[in-house]
């Protein structure tokens, strides 16, 4: 759910980092925070346990600058990838605008990406959404790991409508910012299509 | 699509202004601010220099989604008042109309009675002012805003917001 702020002449979307525990959502926004210009940056806040796993989000604000004369921001969340915290994970999708899968690309992890998957589903079909339908993007991670599954493999397995699909190993960056561009281009054409 | 986009007026957005700005003097408080239930912040007022009011409106959000979830959980509809105290400020955080989530702040300059009785009576103003907000959300944004500037969208534009 898109917020268009006429009087202050702002478009607010909001984009959630799904998947399942330890795959790389936090690590995902961690780098987006630290490779983007201060004045373009909030601060990252992260709602996280004693041994850094996620307990509730983490939550970016970025400001991407004006288009058509609006000041363009894009909110980003993480949902906590834990199986039990999933009362949490459905508050997060609230108002959502577009949703990022982080799948872990090892093989022992490809049970956990299937039911993370199966549960991004439901919780988005209770808030009214549809998968289908939705802005989504695909994001294979750790993909600088021996144990990496064959993308090809993994799209197979994953993909659910021709999403963009991107490889990426979070920890040093690689397919962060394409996967992120990819999900506000689809946001922002939704957008364009209006009602 | 569940929900429609919440769209934002200049005309709707000056008296919600007017609202909390009055709100704030009355209840001498140092700021009061209205974020949506999805974490965004429509409106502020008072000291803001020294807050970050984006990461606050999302707080905001996620603490009164957690709440009503627990409210649910032991078989209530909702808790409409979150309270909690600090050592110097408080915050005082309502929701109005069922959609968007009043927060003030405090001090000592004020009391928890004083802000309660205000808030109730903000809420309703507030509320009317939502009401027409959300009925001009739900107009096709052409016939609402004089032709959607939005609709011209082009790559290129997309584009250039990625080009540093």
């Amino acid at each position: 759910m898109t917020f268009i702020n006429y009087a202050a002449r702002e478009i607010n979307c909001k984009i959630v980092y799904y998947g399942p525990g330890l795959g790389g959502k936090t690590t995902n926004i961690k780098y987006v925070y630290e490779k983007t210009n201060p004045n373009s940056k909030g601060k990252l806040i992260s709602l996280a346990t004693e041994t850094d796993r996620t307990l509730f989000f983490d939550f970016l604000p970025l400001d991407l600058g004006e288009i058509r004369g609006f000041r363009t921001r894009f909110h980003l969340y993480t949902v906590p990838g834990q199986v039990f915290y999933d009362a949490s994970r459905k508050l997060i999708l609230k108002g959502v605008d577009g949703v990022v899968f982080v799948a872990d690309s090892q093989a022992a992890r490809m049970e956990a990406n299937l039911e993370s998957l199966r549960n991004l589903e439901l919780n988005l079909k209770e808030q009214g959404y549809d998968l289908r339908t939705i802005p989504y993007v695909l994001q294979l991670n750790k993909r600088d790991l021996p144990s990496a599954l064959p993308a090809e493999e993994m799209k197979r397995q994953l993909a659910k409508k021709g999403e963009p699909m991107f490889e990426a190993v979070a920890s040093k960056g690689t397919g962060v910012f394409e996967t992120l561009k990819a999900i506000a281009r689809m946001v922002l054409l939704e957008l364009r299509k209006g009602r | 699509m569940p929900s429609q986009d919440l769209v934002l007026h200049d005309e709707e957005y000056q008296k919600i202004r007017e609202v909390i700005s009055r709100l704030r003097s009355e209840c001498n408080a140092k700021v009061v601010f209205l974020v949506d239930k999805n974490g965004q912040q429509l409106a502020a007022s008072g000291e803001l220099e020294s807050i970050d009011t984006t990461a606050l409106a999302s707080l905001a959000a996620g603490n009164v989604a957690a709440t009503d979830s627990l409210a649910r959980l032991i078989g209530e509809k909702e808790f409409s008042i979150l309270f909690h105290e600090g050592e110097r400020d408080n915050l005082h955080i309502s929701v109005v109309g069922g959609r968007v989530i009043l927060v003030v702040i405090f001090d000592e300059r004020s009391s928890l009675g004083l802000v309660r009785l205000r808030v109730k009576r903000g809420s309703t103003d507030l509320a009317a002012i939502l009401e027409v907000m959300m009925k001009k959300s739900a107009m096709p944004r052409k016939a609402a805003a004089g032709g959607s500037p939005f609709s011209e969208i082009t790559d290129e534009d997309i584009d250039k917001l990625f080009s540093d």
